[in-house]
């Protein structure tokens, strides 16, 4: 598990890229861009949403709180977030 | 100052009578009948209530865009007339497929005017549920919003003959759509509301059985009696409240209580546009002064793991009742409730074919956390003895009622106003559930010494899953058309936040490798054919057990993801 204070932005983007495939497995992230809002564009529910926040913590040992979801909303705020 | 002592939960039951309830209302002028929509808009203009906010609309960005009771009368009169210019009639059925957005309401109320029925679409469906609920509604009209058209319905035209009218919220996309923000321009907002019957049909909402299509249940204008009354007793709803119902209107709740009750009322009711967030949540309760709130298990499960803290760090001072339903909610939520909120939560039962709550805890009532409450007054309820099936026992057209503390269907003594009134072109499954004069939920429960009734479970494989029912069947049945697929068992797996998951066996056709590449393509597969209803998880299984006629055993499937004992099998056959 990488240390999540050392997260490049490359990994960071992976480390999301792969969770939200795991929820979504055909998602068109390019599609979505660094700017889309990825609850509206890949229609994840809140159950589904849940899942990818557990995924990405477990895969970047980083602590996500429910106060940091607004920090997910995209892929770009995403980056931000894991690399702050 | 005269202090007045709100009636005892057993006094209500002596002296309630739904022909008392029927006389909170109005009805059309005239003796012309009862309309939902005269009662929930135009009545209160005629009152002088026309000024009063009826719909706060919140978007995603906390953008409010209100609505008087006066503008809601003269959009609604605009869309009966849209509806009137197409030579749209009483009876027929006019869908939805809308966010939580104004045109909602006024497409619903709109339709109820001219008397046609309203038939509102989930908008996190994917295109297979929305081409099955078209279909057997037989549905003219569909309003909805350019995007999700064009991501949703476009493909499916051809297979929808009945299919004549497609209106889009703003620019129409293509040739096939007419611009709804158009016709309502042009058109006057004078309407008035024919003669109706109060069983006249006005409401479609669909239900999902264990097998089988979905089923449309339909609900008449009386209903309207059974939303005020019970919205009044089980919720504590009063005139002029700020009452959120966090329900999306594509489920009855939604619909009932997101839409017509509190307007009977002459509440001013939210609709927020945005997904679940706790935070926004709390600023919406608190941005609001919400006095009455409506919601569910799921949310409120999600809200516990956001903490206390949380709700206590936002003035929700305004907040004097709050409600759950949906799945019965457990003790510890009702128990954080009081501690959170500084308030109990009342959990209370229904479903679609109740049309309204049915079994409550009443403001004022000692609440005994996890339990749904006791029946509402005008109601009813009874626990009855379980036969071979796991359903209700009838013998020579007779059924048992249990005695306290045994396990049994739960069932409700037909004749209240919201009792719906046929499943859409299927007598035989509408009749199928009732009995000796009983209406059989198929829900398990049972009664406690005092009156008190407490969920069991389910008394077939339909699962409940966020508060909405999902029929395994339709999920077994999409995934049954992906190419590797030759069957599937679809089941409610046991979850701590929603309750239960979509849980989905497949058996793969010979040629094609249990690998985690097809579970992918599976899972996208589900997605897009099912939306919000698509299975979360996918496990292969080359034997899924069958009953001795072929149908796949749901319940042993469950069974062993619960590792639990899979009981008696002498029914069972291996697959062939």
């Amino acid at each position: 598990m990488p240390d999540p204070t050392t997260l490049t932005d490359d990994q960071a983007r992976e480390a999301v890229t792969a969770a939200l495939l795991r929820i979504v497995p055909d998602a068109d992230l390019d599609e979505v861009g660094d700017d889309g809002a990825l609850r509206a564009e890949l229609e994840l529910d809140s159950l589904d949403f849940l899942g990818f926040v557990e995924q990405l913590s477990a895969s970047t040992g980083a602590r996500i709180d429910e106060d940091d979801y607004p920090a997910l909303r995209t892929m770009r705020s995403c980056i931000a977030f894991l690399t702050r | 100052m005269l202090h007045l002592i709100p009636p005892t939960y057993e006094q209500l039951r002596r002296t309630f009578t739904w022909d008392r309830a029927r006389r909170d209302l109005s009805g059309l002028p005239d003796g012309r009948g009862l309309n939902i929509a005269h009662e929930a808009v135009d009545r209160h203009v005629g009152a002088g209530l026309g000024h009063r906010a009826a719909l706060r609309c919140v978007d995603e960005d906390g953008v409010v865009t209100t609505t008087t009771y006066e503008q809601l009368r003269r959009e609604t009169n605009r869309f009966a007339n849209v509806l009137a210019d197409l030579g749209v009639e009483r009876g027929d059925r006019v869908m939805t497929l809308l966010g939580r957005q104004q045109e909602q309401y006024v497409a619903a109320l709109g339709t109820l005017k001219h008397g046609a029925v309203f038939s509102p679409l989930f908008s996190s469906f994917g295109p297979e549920p929305i081409r099955e609920r078209l279909r057997i509604s037989g549905a003219r009209v569909l309003v909805t919003t350019p995007f999700l058209y064009r991501r949703k319905v476009a493909a499916l035209l051809a297979d929808l003959p009945s299919l004549e009218y497609v209106l889009v919220v703003g620019e129409p996309p293509d040739e096939h759509t007419l611009s709804l923000t158009a016709e309502m321009a042009l058109a006057s907002d004078d309407y008035e509301i024919a003669p109706t019957d109060p069983e006249d049909p006005a409401l479609l909402h669909f239900t999902s059985g264990t097998t089988g299509r979905p089923k449309g249940a339909v609900h008449v204008h009386e209903a309207v009696v059974a939303h005020h009354a019970t919205a009044e007793l089980a919720l504590d709803l009063r005139p002029g409240d700020v009452f959120w119902c966090t329900a999306d209107p594509g489920w009855v709740t939604g619909t009932s209580y997101g839409i017509i009750a509190p307007l009977t009322h002459g509440a001013t009711l939210i609709s927020y546009a945005g997904e679940f967030d706790a935070r926004a949540w709390y600023q919406l309760l608190e941005a609001q002064h919400v006095n009455v709130w409506y919601t569910a298990p799921t949310a409120l499960r999600m809200l516990m793991k956001y903490g206390a803290g949380a709700a206590r760090a936002h003035d929700l001072s305004t907040l004097r009742h709050i409600a759950s339903v949906g799945e019965a909610l457990n003790p510890e939520v009702v128990t954080w409730g009081t501690q959170a909120y500084g308030r109990p939560i009342h959990d209370n039962w229904w479903q679609t074919e109740t049309g309204a709550i049915m079994v409550s805890n009443y403001a004022g009532m000692e609440i005994r956390p996890g339990s749904m409450g006791r029946p509402m007054p005008g109601v009813e309820a009874a626990v009855l003895v379980r036969g071979e099936n796991g359903r209700a026992r009838v013998v020579d057209d007779r059924v048992t009622v249990a005695g306290p503390g045994v396990t049994g269907e739960l069932a409700l003594r037909t004749g209240w106003p919201s009792m719906f009134r046929g499943y859409l072109g299927e007598e035989e499954r509408y009749r199928a559930c009732f009995a000796d004069g009983w209406y059989l939920s198929g829900d398990l429960a049972r009664v406690d010494e005092d009156g008190y009734f407490w969920f069991v479970g389910r008394a077939d494989d339909v699962i409940k899953s966020a508060g909405h029912l999902i029929g395994p069947f339709e999920v077994e049945t999409a995934l049954m058309e992906h190419p590797a697929v030759v069957e599937a068992g679809v089941i409610g797996k046991p979850d701590a936040v929603a309750g239960e998951l979509v849980k989905a066996f497949v058996t793969l056709r010979p040629g094609f490798e249990p690998d985690d590449a097809l579970r992918r393509d599976l899972l996208a597969f589900g997605r897009h054919r099912l939306g919000g209803l698509a299975p979360k998880e996918i496990d292969f299984d080359q034997h899924l057990p069958h009953t001795s006629s072929g149908k796949v055993m749901r319940r042993l499937l469950k069974a062993r993801e619960l590792g639990l004992p899979e009981g008696d099998i002498s029914t069972l056959e291996n697959a062939p």
